[in-house]
């Protein structure tokens, strides 16, 4: 029960980027459809899964006074793996996440939870937070990538259901904006019923 | 001729903030009041300034010779947490004054994206060393443009009467969307 409402609260009651407003950089940039949302969901979800884990079993052996440093080390190495494993399996994704998949290392997402979570946590719970943040994250992106996409393109994921083009704006940087603002001003509206 | 291309291709039409979505944390985070806001962008130009310098030359005078271009990114956030740790504590020796200033903002910075972005940005569009930073300087430039703008913006904001819901971070947001529909019509320019 309790795992469970640990693993649950990433989704909507501590949704990372429509409650926290953390990780707004790669959310804005990379949700110009829900499939690219989508990837770069779980490529944050896997470091952040991957950092969790091995920060809550380090955590008795990193000094205090060095902690922050130690666990930037750990994050950057998870994200240069999936650097380098998606510019070799889904290059075609990489090529549209672009610098963002080196940014992971600066999501604040992911340094937060270290510190708030997998520092004071045991391993397993710490997996759990992590999974579920993470997929809390992957959650917001992919609505957020698909509410672009239908309203600037007028397809969903890559399926075209209207002819011509949609409210352009919506694909472009200004869209990105305006839809996570009423994205969050929804998700208040939700919690606080 | 290139360079001036260079700079307002970066401050208007590419701006970091508003066209690539670097540094979005600090530009909601820090847009309350003008003040702050050019304190934050003074403490920003420089330290991307610095930063864009020192993971140059590690990069093509360390990294390339060893072979290990893959710890690019390891690299990078350290040097550039470091650097900044460094350069408070020479602005605290230096001059109290300007340590007043920008004391407060330095911590910030390692954790803006802005700043790694660049440095990876200038790698990746193999700039040399003088184009790199200037490159990073504009770019600085451009993100304290956008933010003294939106804090601009949200100070006026606050006489305003907006609905519950969009109080906040929406309506900062939005604010900022079309602050970018603004800039959009740089587009062309260069």
């Amino acid at each position: 029960m309790n795992q469970m409402k640990n693993f649950s609260k990433g989704f909507l009651k501590e949704n990372p980027i429509l409650v926290l407003v953390l990780g707004t950089c790669p959310t804005l940039a990379t949700t110009s459809s829900a499939l690219n949302g989508l990837g770069m969901g779980l490529a944050t979800t896997f470091v952040l899964i991957g950092s969790n884990v091995f920060i809550a079993l380090l955590k008795n052996v990193i000094p205090d006074k060095v902690r922050i440093p130690a666990f930037i080390i750990v994050i950057a190495t998870f994200v240069t793996i999936v650097d380098l494993v998606m510019q070799a399996y889904v290059p075609s994704l990489y090529a549209t996440l672009g610098i963002f998949i080196p940014l992971i290392v600066v999501n604040c997402i992911v340094l937060g939870r270290a510190e708030a979570f997998a520092s004071k946590n045991s391993t397993w719970s710490s997996f759990v937070d992590g999974a579920g943040m993470g997929l809390g994250f992957t959650l917001a992106l992919g609505v957020l990538g698909a509410v672009r996409e239908i309203l600037g393109s007028g397809s969903i994921m890559g399926y075209k259901f209207i002819e011509g083009d949609g409210i352009l704006v919506f694909v472009l940087a200004p869209g990105a904006f305006i839809a996570l603002g009423y994205m969050i001003a929804v998700t208040y509206r939700i919690n606080k019923t | 001729m290139e360079y001036i291309l260079l700079i307002i291709s970066a401050i208007l039409v590419n701006n970091v903030v508003l066209a690539q979505f670097l540094g979005v944390c600090p530009f909601l985070g820090v847009s309350n009041k003008v003040s702050t806001a050019i304190g934050m962008s003074g403490a920003v130009t420089f330290v991307m300034v610095l930063a864009t310098m020192a993971t140059y030359l590690i990069y093509t005078y360390i990294l390339l010779p060893l072979g290990i271009g893959f710890m690019q990114t390891i690299t990078f956030i350290l040097v550039i947490a470091a650097l900044v740790q460094m350069v408070e504590i020479i602005l605290k020796k230096i001059s109290q004054g300007l340590y007043q200033a920008l004391g407060i903002f330095l911590p910030l910075i390692t954790t803006n994206c802005a700043v790694l972005g660049v440095a990876i940005l200038v790698i990746q569009k193999e700039y040399n060393l003088i184009t790199g930073v200037i490159y990073g300087g504009a770019t600085a430039l451009g993100f304290g443009l956008a933010l003294i703008i939106l804090a601009g913006i949200r100070e006026q904001l606050e006489l305003a009467d907006i609905p519950k819901g969009m109080q906040g971070v929406p309506i900062s947001l939005i604010t900022a969307g079309i602050l970018a529909l603004a800039f959009m019509g740089f587009a062309g320019l260069v």
